[in-house]
């Protein structure tokens, strides 16, 4: 007997599902070997990577908190992924959101306006657009590779962002931190509950999931993104514009990530300082192919990565783990995920011989 | 002159990790395989090499043993990518961030130590001549290394069979395997290669450009070496041209403030990054170049069928 | 005799078919001996497994009597059995000798294998450059690469899969001069082919195939063509009926002196194409690829564009300006020759791919898709154009090529076009699709629609068109009655004569080689 690799003729449902279950056993198994091997208890490890942090209401606030610009960014950024858009600059593009969001938040005239937050939200979701316009525009028209692209304009970002909070936009009386003032209390979302820091932003999150859902499932335009992603010459051939699948796959991520660069400074942070964001850009890259590229899958795997920076923090302070540990472990998962994906489009079959 | 001599050897030395990673990644996708993890690979290499340095080993031992460490990395690509076929966007994504993850987990009781760097050899006699032996006689080994190997690419590529073979790979699979040809495994071996070259690049960094580890350290330049192969579309010689043009920008971003330039430091730090933008534009505008040295089953997985 | 090679009982199943069952046969040395079949009957299968590309689930081969193990394309060739490719595995992207080194052993000199191959090619009449890149040469001259890369192996058996399928009435003539040659010299040649007349003409013994299986091992020179078609389709032939043509007066393509450059520096550029197709008309442009039929098949579909909106018009609308979804609007459509990544997505289901084009049938609202109806349409598209297919949800690419045409012809003639345009209809498909693709389209011209087919198949041309014109290195030449003209014309124009005349009359005809 001896294995042989074919395609399959049309993928199962049931390996769709069991795909991602057989990676997160992969996962879980790894992660028993690799905590042993750094001489941690794999059991104890793993309660206080996943269990501790939502035993408390505070964590569980603290979780999706985190999981909700992930998620957003997510979902924008799969619309693209699904038209072959390698837009790897969300990160930059959730950087300009947040300043756009900030520059209405501190200078709009009036400071209790109610039109303030929804005008920030607007000027988020523009800076993010602006900011992967650039990309769009010159894969457009000058046939520019945008992973390139938005990647440097990521970099260019982070500058942008060091000197408007080292220099012009810095707090006069903030002691001389690199941070501007604190945005009023009318330019802030309301937190969902009590004392908790999770906020209303994320009710444009799961907004997003639904619009997303829908979008891709039902609308034609998104069907045609797709060709443009699975077979450009196909698209060709049919006559999609290449174009439009350029044009909304970047706006899209650019929208949804400026918006959450917008939710980070409205929400928890509260003003701007260098480093606004652990990396929610990169991150949501993985969130948008544990969800296979699907807004319920991104909805469960923002949730669960978020866990995973949540469950990294607990470890690091109950156990003294180091956060490189966390980025180890998500690359892990994402690993397997994507080596399961295998099994969806193969089956192995043992012939004779 | 000596601002001249040092802006010279500057943009040399800036130009070295490029020309290792860039180098690697020509050899990778003229067998039809986009990585782009380079820059996890890189941060590998780096991290490897500065912890092999700590823990006593000799200067060519840690390199070594970064260079392995690179290749070895190239494999959780190269098992996604290749083995399982999956796409190699998302495979080179997941090896940049897996690859930043577990440098800072290798390099986290070192972080922003410095050490003795890699000494420069001063070869007798002819690195006294005035001018022409500051210029270009008085490097680390690992500059001499890199033109060296830019040779043996250039040679393997072009005057081998197994050179050949690697780009008709590259532009066929299908028809590579049908000669007989084990498609994957000859991508398996390049993949290595390049991550091997990325170590190595990686390393130079830690060992002889910082002398230092930090997190994050290479700061894009895995990407800026994937920019670099687009930009000398697939030609190894213009990856060096390529890479020297990127070394002087650093340079220029160093020196910026003293040659007069009253500019923020970010604008200057943001050079590079602008500088890569303007450059694809200007090299992707023209499909056909592209198109000419393109190989043509870049990114396209493939998997033997039988 | 030991037979050079033999075959016995070599079976292949695949996952939706069983493409060889139970094989046996016995090629002598010196032997012309044909494979013949239909497409799909498990030929290219065949002979992949003698070749050690796939390997057979079940049966065993002999060379020369001894049995070959594991088998792979390396070992073939050191047994001297070499494979000349229907679709030639050259390289674009490296030289004539480059191409043929990569597959040799020993010392890797490329100059003075150079010389060999010009040594082979001028003692085999088949003359190449060594030095040219690949992609500059014409399909004809690669199929000569691939010819002498294989006969410098000094092969025992040949294996020559499809060999005229792109190559000129007179190119196979000299083709067949060389085999007749080699097989004097004592090599094997096992020929690939679902073309009678040509099996006839060069063959000693064939094997003919229907559904994997052997129906029947004969001496086609002493059979006759009914017989041996009855063996490989099972029925009579289907014959084409053609309705007197009722063509109207209404131009619905009109071409006006269009040049292009091509967009691929390897490729063909259009030199002053002018061309007409009326209603109820079916219009061939004959001609062997990579002169520019690629081109004027972008060009008609919108797929390229130019800026003169003028130069071409759809009924009497200029639409050059146009990409291919407007173009369609006005009632074009087009079937390509690439099913699978052009016609069709590949990792899409069939009924995601009616939507491709056919989404005007009201399969979308308001921006929003209407899948029952697609649905719908996929469900009769499967029925009445018999589509084998694991139902409407099956991805494209699951399909075979003869099925997944079939499913894209119905597609775009359910479309009810008003033009449609088809390039290469019947590649790759069975004797029965192929009769029953054509009757279709002679159909679809009698209910009124314009049909323009591009095509490398003369005969079929001949069987459903009313005129003809050839288009070679970018030019077209001027249009023929279909029933005043002949094979041979037609076949000197393919293979690079000229036909000078703007006033629609033929003024001199000369030969020249291609």
């Amino acid at each position: 007997m001896r294995p042989l690799i074919e395609r399959r003729t049309t993928p199962s449902i049931a390996i769709t599902v069991a795909a991602p279950a057989a990676a997160t056993v992969l996962t879980v198994v790894f992660s028993f070997l690799f905590f042993d091997a750094l001489g941690h208890n794999p059991v104890s490890t793993l309660h206080a990577f996943f269990v501790m942090p939502l035993s408390s209401l505070n964590g569980i606030s603290e979780w999706l908190l985190k999981a909700s610009p992930l998620i957003l960014i997510a979902l924008g950024l799969a619309i693209g992924f699904r038209a072959n858009i390698w837009n790897i600059g969300a990160e930059g593009q959730l950087i300009l959101g947040a300043v756009a969001a900030t520059s209405i938040g501190l200078f709009y005239p009036d400071k209790e306006s109610v039109f303030l937050l929804p005008l920030m939200i607007l000027a988020g979701m523009l800076g993010g657009m602006a900011w992967a316009a650039i990309p769009a525009f010159l894969k457009h028209k000058c046939n520019t590779n945008e992973i390139l692209v938005t990647l440097m304009l990521t970099y260019v970002a982070t500058l942008l962002l060091s000197y408007l909070v080292h220099g012009p936009w810095r707090d006069p009386f903030g002691f001389n931190y690199p941070q501007t003032a604190l945005l009023p209390p009318a330019a802030m979302f309301d937190p969902l509950s009590g004392p908790y820091r999770v906020n209303n932003s994320v009710y444009i999150t799961i907004f997003a999931v639904g619009v997303t859902w829908f979008f891709t499932k039902y609308s034609f335009l998104s069907y045609r993104i797709s060709v443009g992603g699975a077979a450009p010459t196909a698209a060709r051939y049919a006559g999609y514009r290449e174009s439009t699948s350029i044009w909304l796959g970047l706006m899209a991520g650019g929208a949804m990530a400026g918006i959450a660069g917008m939710a980070e400074v409205a929400g928890p942070l509260g003003q701007l300082s260098p480093h606004i964001s652990p990396g929610y850009g990169f991150t949501a890259i993985i969130v948008a192919f544990i969800g296979r590229l699907h807004a319920v899958g991104i909805l469960l795997g923002g949730l669960f990565i978020s866990l995973l920076y949540i469950g990294g923090d607990a470890v690091q302070i109950s156990l003294g783990m180091s956060s490189s540990v966390t980025r180890i472990f998500q690359g892990a998962l994402l690993f397997f995920l994507l080596a399961a994906d295998f099994l969806i489009f193969y089956r192995i079959r043992f012939v004779k011989g | 002159m000596d601002l001249f001599i040092a802006i010279f050897t500057g943009t040399i030395i800036a130009a070295t990790p490029l020309i290792f990673a860039a180098l690697g990644e020509l050899v990778v996708e003229k067998s039809g395989v986009l990585n782009l993890g380079i820059e996890g690979m890189m941060l590998v290499g780096a991290a490897v090499a500065v912890w092999m340095h700590f823990a006593g080993f000799s200067m060519p031992v840690a390199i070594l043993t970064a260079t392995l460490a690179g290749s070895v990395a190239s494999l959780i690509f190269a098992v996604l990518a290749l083995t399982f076929a999956t796409n190699q966007y998302a495979a080179g994504l997941a090896l940049a961030i897996l690859g930043s993850g577990i440098s800072a987990y290798i390099g986290r009781g070192f972080g922003g130590a410095p050490i003795d760097g890699l000494s420069s050899i001063s070869i007798p006699v002819i690195s006294e001549i005035p001018i022409i032996g500051p210029l270009f006689f008085q490097y680390d080994p690992l500059v001499y290394l890199s033109y060296l190997m830019f040779a043996c690419i250039c040679w393997f590529l072009y005057r081998t069979k197994a050179g050949l073979v690697v780009r008709t790979v590259g532009e066929s699979p299908e028809s590579s395997h049908a000669i007989g040809f084990s498609v994957i495994r000859i991508r398996y071996m390049t993949t290595m290669f390049g991550g091997a070259m990325a170590g190595l690049g990686g390393a130079y960094l830690s060992i002889a450009y910082t002398p230092l580890w930090v997190e994050n350290m290479t700061a894009g330049k895995g990407w800026i070496a994937l920019a670099l192969v687009v930009f000398a579309t697939w030609r190894p010689t213009r990856i060096i041209l390529g890479a020297w043009l990127f070394g002087a920008m650093t340079i220029f971003q160093l020196h910026g403030q003293a040659l007069g330039f009253a500019l923020p430091t970010e604008v200057l730090s943001a050079i590079p990054y602008l500088a890569t933008i303007v450059v694809l534009v200007i090299i992707s505008r023209n499909r056909e170049i592209l198109k000419l040295h393109f190989p043509a089953s870049l990114a396209k997985p493939f998997k033997p069928s039988g | 005799m030991t037979p050079r090679l033999e075959l016995q009982n070599i079976s292949k199943r695949y996952p939706s078919v069983q493409a060889n069952d139970g094989i046996s046969l016995q090629v002598m040395p010196g032997e012309v001996h044909a494979i013949l079949g239909e497409n799909g009957a498990g030929k290219s299968t065949l002979m992949k497994i003698i070749y050690g590309i796939v390997r057979a689930d079940e049966g065993e081969i002999f060379c020369n009597g001894q049995p070959i193990g594991v088998h792979k394309p390396t070992l073939s060739r050191k047994l001297g059995i070499e494979m000349v490719h229907q679709h030639f595995a050259l390289f674009e992207s490296v030289t004539v000798a480059e191409n043929i080194a990569i597959s040799f052993g020993g010392k890797y000199d490329i100059v003075k294998l150079s010389q060999q191959v010009s040594e082979v090619s001028e003692r085999y009449g088949l003359p190449v450059n060594p030095r040219s890149l690949v992609h500059h040469l014409s399909v004809g001259e690669r199929q000569r690469v691939e010819i002498v890369r294989c006969l410098l192996q000094n092969p025992k058996v040949l294996i020559l899969d499809e060999p005229t399928s792109v190559l000129t009435p007179q190119a196979v003539s000299r083709l067949f001069e060389t085999l007749r040659l080699l097989a004097a010299e004592g090599c094997s040649i096992l020929y690939i082919s679902h073309k009678l007349y040509e099996v006839k003409e060069l063959c000693d013994t064939a094997t003919v195939l229907r559904d994997g299986r052997v129906t029947g091992t004969i001496s086609p020179k002493k059979t006759s063509t009914a017989e041996i078609a009855q063996l490989m389709v099972g029925t009579d032939l289907p014959q084409t009926v053609k309705k007197a043509s009722k063509i109207s007066d209404e131009h619905a393509l009109v071409i006006r002196n269009v040049t292009t450059s091509s967009e691929d520096q390897f490729g063909a550029s259009l030199n002053d194409i002018s061309l007409s197709v009326r209603r109820g008309e079916i219009v061939g442009i004959a001609g062997v690829s990579g002169n520019g039929q690629a081109e004027l098949e972008r060009l008609i579909s919108g797929e390229t564009t130019l800026n003169d909106a003028e130069s071409i018009q759809l009924f009497e609308q200029p639409i050059a300006h146009l990409d291919a979804g407007k173009r369609r609007d006005l009632g074009l459509a087009f079937i390509p020759v690439e099913r699978l990544g052009r016609g069709a997505v590949p990792s899409h289901r069939l009924n995601e791919n009616a939507v491709l084009t056919a989404y005007r049938l009201n399969m979308v609202e308001n921006g929003l898709l209407k899948m029952n109806r697609a649905n719908r349409f996929t469900e009769k598209v499967i029925k009445k154009f018999g589509v084998k297919a694991n139902g409407l949800e099956s991805v494209a690419s699951s399909l075979s090529g003869g099925n997944l045409q079939k499913y894209i012809v119905g597609r775009e003639i359910e479309q009810n076009p008003k033009f449609l345009l088809v390039a290469q209809p019947t590649w790759g498909l069975d004797v029965g699709a192929a009769a029953f693709v054509r009757q279709t389209l002679v159909n679809l011209c009698n209910s009124g629609t314009a049909v323009l087919v591009i095509s490398e198949e003369l005969d079929e041309l001949f069987e459903i068109c009313d005129r003809l014109l050839v288009l070679y290195q970018g030019r077209l030449s001027q249009s023929f009655q279909c029933n005043e003209t002949s094979l041979e014309e037609i076949g000197i124009l393919m293979a690079g004569a000229t036909a000078v005349g703007s006033d629609n009359t033929r003024t001199s005809v000369h030969a020249s080689s291609d």
